[in-house]
């Protein structure tokens, strides 16, 4: 009887709870600190610098969050995530917001009980091999030694491209980036394959990078994304229209430098209805009017933020390829703020 | 005495629930019970909960579905099209051969080390105990991950053993050669030795996805019974020698009996190597040991063994100087008096701490993760976690799987313990 | 004498002849220790040449290492060009570069005083430990520790407050040696909360306030002690502080820091990385788990079934599994199991798990202690009418501890070492995290030896330290036996 009791108010309590927390943007707000997951060691994306200060084009999401909703981009508290750890952190609510190059699949977005609210970069799976090899396409791979990460999807890609083309392969598993590129240098494997972005990342740091190529197959569609937890919409699409907002902005030729007067001087209506000065789109999702604002002035709109980190004049050295403008003939493609 | 007739009152007071001795340990006992109770089920409640705030469940039915990841290291028969328990089995499996291979080997190591550190060579002596004192010192993890560089740096690349066209007609060996009459290649990925193959297979039985081959299955069967069959004839021999004073003489019949059935159902079996064959980049046929394997092998067996050197130090010398002068006055050599006085007494004292250092190398496979050899957390714990999101069914059965083997490590170990024990009277 | 038939007597003593050269000196220390036989002689010139083929392998890129370099290309360079091409040499540059992140991770470079005074005073709280009722030994080392403090922070641009402070705190240490040593487990007492405050700042009230708990516990016990009996006292002691730290603790604190803004800027866990997160989770967690490891050799050793079984459960259960799972459940489990919403830090999350491991252990090395203590203390307690925490305290504690201290200091080298591994949960340790992270920089990128040889070295100088002084302890000890 007691115990039923106890047990009665122990559920009722956790309930509350519970409720309570689907509201991530009222505990964001109370905590006054965006909890972002993000990368320590992805060069471009997500890493530390010298400084301890975590730098990348991932990382460039979590701040513009952080400034639309808190106000000042600084607010974040960075958690690093291993490959492991990340999608058990944001299910169990130890992060708000995953920012750290993590596939769009069906089985995430349904079964792991995540929305992935946009996509960032659209990247697909490639190798790299040595141009002494004479290797001209992935098909001729048969045999050989292929050096992945263990736990993403490019291991199970890996796997369904060789047996789709009916050819063998024996993976080299590596913890990470750094730990691949040594491999493949000491030609512990043949081959490196990745998401074409990071093997780029990585030959571009190889110290003799004209001696490799990166072959044409692309065996794969990687389309990455912010990810939060499936259940609270209101903060999904806070994300999301984040997000849209700085590709938007650079469609509509908003930066970082004009980001304060042209909401006034512009006649655009679009212009003026994302930087607040016409509408009340802050409002319908619990924001102030300047949210995009002060998100493109975190670190300026989509274009700048991937000419800063990935771009080619980065070491990394990244075209803008799939994740130009759709105007420009490329996937970015923000829907009306309206 | 005049208190004598005061006996305490017969009957039961609730006061003495605390103040009475006997039935105290009976009051906190309850209480602890009842807090236990509550505290365990306050932790099922609070998984119930958070389980279904997360709208997820909790079974194991992931475990058959398709894996769908391939793993660069079996020792059974696997695909990525096997299931998620069948790599969960992989990892298992390589997982007890690191922890048995490693055990063996550091107790050897130990042992020599052990004993070389109290040789009245100086410079030995020295040198044994830097080795003890740096390994001893330096965090394992340090230790996985400098063998693998060392390991993988400074062995030929594959292709360094290719023979081109160019290079036989300018008369130009390779770069790098294979070893033991070319069945062997160490390259930086790993060691290419000959597979032992069977023309006449006798195939596999098993249930379901539990398969066992066959012929490995006949091989032991039959080393096992010649094993058998010496050992009596052995004790026999002893016995006409203990009659008789006369040993008959057996090696020659050791040797047949040990031998000959063996090769016959080699021979029966079609048994002969596969080696290494170099194609275009690889090596393909052979069995490739990659040296992730190697690296966690080494880098496990050189720690341990600076722990069992040091147990083992120990354990000779907590035996009594005295038992070394006597088996020197009865003659005997030191080599000799080592094997056969010293160490077998020093063995009780070592076999306890040496079961915690067993169990100790057997739970540090697991930083396997530091090379990605695929153990049971490499598999079940890394690949099927991630792939499935099933964190909590895959992290509890691992640690399950954990427990299991060491608390049979150290019950096989108490086992034998007890039976080398010194019997007192 | 003239009487002697002899026809020659020595009247004096023949000066005694040099020994055969090859009984002398360094010959005979040769032939005696090194080439005793052809056994010995082919171990010592294998040995040798072990020697000297890792010292022919390794010196020349020792020798060519760089210390001034900007980037790990800048080094090779460097190397090029004085040793000539295809020769390899070793880049401390890198060190010289980033050793600060190896030692204290992220942590804000100007407060870096912060942690270093933690640390200094740490030996300062466990000197009454290492050597209770030794003053000599004691001054020495609260001298040493004044001394490395002083040097430090004279290297180190340090606010005059904390420095001037530090310098009262050490010579009213000092002081306190000399007059009441037995008072300077006070400072022990309050360490945990000083070195918190150091070393995650915030206000000040906030651990002194905790720390106040601990006092309104004694003070209860101290009082209640004549009126009832110690079970009561105790009993009301802990339910008041319990009540302290539940009800009254946040709003004096809160109160306090208004009335008196004293504080320090705070940092955050995620801040800290290198050695100065393995220190905090290695030191941490062993101070923790002595307390609950002593419980749990107890509750082994108990009567009563359901404690011993609950006991031996715990300590064979977490000294089943390895310590990597346990890290994995503090990242990934323990939210399913605590109410929804409830978050802590990583770093604490670790450090709770990593006190239950190193408590199971410690159970064990304290169960070795008690198991060593003959049976007549045992029974002289009894016979003394002490009752069971009387005699605990009295008699059985202090000496099975004393047995137990040199496998205590294992066990915490054991921890130490092994908080390597909280990387793969992805805190930032010195070995793994931070190497990473070096090598993710692209002026860094590709260095290898350089990091771990670091790191090792320092963890060696750190372990072997501590494995001394343990064998120190041994040595004490057994005299104390005899």
């Amino acid at each position: 009887m007691k115990k039923s009791l106890f047990f009665g108010t122990l559920a009722a309590a956790s309930a509350l709870a519970g409720f309570a927390s689907a509201d991530t943007l009222a505990d964001i707000k109370a905590r006054g600190e965006l909890l972002c997951g993000v990368h320590t060691g992805l060069t471009g994306f997500g890493f530390l610098d010298a400084n301890g200060e975590y730098q990348g084009f991932d990382v460039a999401i979590c701040k513009a969050v952080a400034a639309a909703v808190l106000g000042d981009a600084n607010k974040v508290r960075y958690v690093p995530t291993t490959t492991e750890t990340r999608f058990p952190s944001l299910a169990s609510g130890e992060i708000d917001l995953l920012s750290r190059t993590s596939t769009w699949t069906l089985s995430r977005d349904t079964d792991l009980k995540f929305d992935f609210v946009a996509v960032n970069y659209y990247d697909s799976q490639g190798f790299m091999v040595r141009k002494e090899l004479g290797v001209s396409s992935a098909k001729e791979l048969d045999g050989e030694t292929i050096c992945v990460q263990p736990g993403t999807t490019t291991e199970l890609n890996l796997a369904d491209f060789f047996k789709s083309n009916d050819l063998t392969y024996t993976p080299v598993n590596v913890a990470d980036d750094s730990e691949a590129q040594r491999q493949y240098i000491a030609g512990e494997c043949i081959a490196y394959t990745t998401d074409a972005s990071g093997l780029a990342a990585s030959r571009a740091t190889l110290p003799d990078a004209e001696n490799h190529i990166i072959l044409p197959e692309i065996i794969s569609k990687e389309p990455f994304g912010p990810v939060v937890r499936h259940g609270d919409n209101t903060w999904g699409d806070i994300v999301r229209w984040t997000f849209y907002a700085l590709v938007a902005a650079e469609e509509l030729g908003i930066t970082s430098a004009n980001v304060n007067e042209i909401g006034t001087s512009t006649v655009n209506p679009e212009i003026r209805r994302i930087l607040g000065t016409e509408g009340d789109m802050g409002a319908m999702m619990g924001l102030d009017a300047e949210w995009a604002k002060r998100a493109i002035a975190a670190n300026g709109n989509y274009g700048e933020i991937f000419a800063a980190n990935i771009g080619e004049s980065t070491p990394i050295g990244l075209a803008r390829g799939l994740n130009a403008q759709w105007t420009q003939g490329g996937l970015m493609y923000a829907p009306p703020f309206r | 005495m005049a208190y004598a007739g005061e006996a305490p009152k017969p009957g039961f007071r609730p006061g003495m629930l605390i103040y009475d001795t006997r039935y105290r340990s009976l009051t906190i006992q309850l209480i602890v019970l009842v807090l236990f109770a509550f505290g365990v089920s306050w932790l099922i409640n609070n998984v119930i909960v958070n389980l279904a705030a997360k709208d997820r469940t909790f079974d194991y039915g992931f475990l058959w579905n398709r894996a769908g990841y391939d793993i660069n290291q079996t020792l059974i028969p696997y695909t990525n099209d096997s299931t998620h328990g069948r790599a969960l089995f992989v990892g298992l499996v390589n997982t007890l051969v690191v922890a048995a291979l490693g055990c063996f080997l550091a107790t050897i190591l130990g042992v020599i080390i052990g004993v070389l550190r109290l040789s009245k060579n100086w410079l030995i002596g020295r040198l044994m105990t830097v080795y003890v004192e740096v390994f001893r010192n330096i965090p394992l993890l340090l230790w996985i991950l400098l063998s693998f560089v060392i390991l993988t740096e400074t062995t030929p690349s594959p292709r360094d053993f290719r023979i081109t066209d160019d290079m036989v007609a300018a008369g130009q060996a390779p770069a790098a050669r294979m070893f033991l009459n070319d069945s062997v290649a160490i390259t930086n990925r790993g060691m290419n030795v000959p597979a032992p193959l069977f023309e006449r297979s006798l195939g596999t039985a098993g249930i379901g996805e539990f398969q066992i081959s066959l012929n490995f299955l006949a091989i032991f069967a039959v080393i096992g019974a010649s094993a058998i069959v010496n050992r009596r004839m052995v004790r026999r021999a002893r016995a006409i020698q203990e009659d008789t004073g006369v040993r008959p003489v057996t090696w020659w019949k050791s040797l047949a009996l040990l031998f000959v059935p063996v090769i016959a159902l080699l021979l029966a079996l079609g048994f002969h190597l596969e080696y290494p064959r170099m194609t275009r980049f690889n090596f393909s046929g052979g069995i490739e040991v990659l040296h992730s394997f190697t690296a966690l092998l080494v880098a496990l067996v050189l720690y341990t063994a600076a722990f069992i050197a040091e147990i083992v130090r120990a354990g000779i010398q907590a035996i009594a100087r005295g038992q070394t002068e006597a088996a020197f006055a009865l003659g005997l050599r030191p080599g000799r008096t080592m094997s056969l006085i010293i160490l077998p007494q020093a063995l009780r004292v070592i076999i306890p701490p040496l079961i915690s250092q067993y169990l100790n190398l057997t739970k540090n496979t697991s930083l396997a993760i530091a090379v990605s050899y695929m153990d049971l957390r490499g598999t079940l714990g890394g690949v099927t976690l991630n792939q499935t999101g099933k964190e909590l069914e895959s992290m509890l059965l691992m640690m399950l799987i954990y427990l299991t083997i060491s608390l049979m490590i150290s019950s096989v170990m108490n086992i034998y313990n007890s039976a080398v024990k010194l019997k007192e009277r | 004498m003239a009487e002697s038939n002899q026809a020659f007597v020595r009247t004096a003593i023949l000066p005694p002849q040099a020994p055969p050269l090859t009984e002398k000196g360094v010959i005979k220390w040769l032939r005696e220790n090194l080439f005793s036989g052809w056994f010995n002689t082919i171990l010592t010139l294998a040995a040798l040449w072990a020697i000297y083929s890792l010292i022919a392998a390794a010196l020349p890129w020792w020798l060519n290492g760089v210390w001034n370099a900007g980037s790990l290309g800048e080094c090779r360079t460097i190397v090029a060009e004085r040793a000539g091409p295809d020769v390899t040499g070793a880049c401390w540059a890198m060190v010289r570069d980033r050793w600060h992140q190896f030692m204290f991770g992220f942590y804000p470079q100007d407060q870096y005083w912060r942690p270093t005074i933690a640390f200094g005073l740490l030996f300062a709280a466990i000197t009454p430990v290492l050597f209770s009722g030794q003053k000599r030994l004691q001054t020495l080392m609260l001298t040493g520790v004044a001394a490395f403090l002083a040097a430090t922070l004279w290297l180190a641009t340090v606010p005059m407050l904390p420095v001037a402070l530090t310098i009262i705190l050490m010579l009213a240490l000092l002081a306190l040696a000399q007059v009441r040593p037995a008072a300077l487990m006070w400072f022990t007492v309050i360490y945990p909360a000083l070195a918190f405050f150091l070393l995650w700042g915030g206000s000040f009230w906030g651990p002194a306030v905790a720390m106040a708990g601990l006092l309104v516990l004694l003070l209860a016990y101290r009082l209640l002690l004549p009126l009832t009996g110690v079970g009561i006292a105790a009993g009301a002691g802990i339910g008041l502080a319990l009540l302290w730290w539940a009800v009254l603790d946040a709003p004096i604190a809160a109160g306090l820091a208004w009335l008196a803004p004293i504080g320090l800027e705070p940092v955050a866990s995620d801040r800290f990385g290198g050695f100065l997160l393995a220190l905090t989770i290695g030191v941490t967690a062993i101070s923790f788990s002595l307390p609950m490891g002593i419980l749990l050799a107890l509750g082994r050793q108990s009567d009563m079934v359901l404690i011993k079984t609950l006991s031996v459960g715990f300590i064979e259960f977490i000294r089943g599994v390895p310590l990597i799972t346990l890290l994995f459940t503090a990242s990934l489990l323990l939210q399913y199991f605590l109410p929804p919403n409830t978050n802590f830090d990583l770093i604490l999350r670790v450090i709770i798990l990593v006190t239950f491991f190193a408590a199971a252990y410690i159970a064990e090395v304290i169960r070795g202690g008690l198991a060593a203590l003959p049976r007549g203390q045992y029974e002289a307690a009894n016979a003394l009418g002490l009752d069971y925490w009387s005699a605990q305290r009295l008699i059985i504690m202090p000496q099975a501890l004393k047995i137990a201290i040199p496998g205590i200091v294992s066990t915490f080298i054991g921890l130490f070492k092994d908080t390597t591994l909280v990387a793969f949960v992805g805190l930032l340790d010195p070995l793994k995290g931070i190497t990473q992270i070096v090598r993710a920089d692209i002026a860094w990128k590709g260095i290898y030896w350089e990091p771990y040889i670091f790191v090792g070295a320092i963890f060696f100088v750190i372990c072997f330290g501590m494995s001394r002084y343990s064998m120190y302890l041994e040595q004490k000890l057994k005299r104390d036996h005899r």
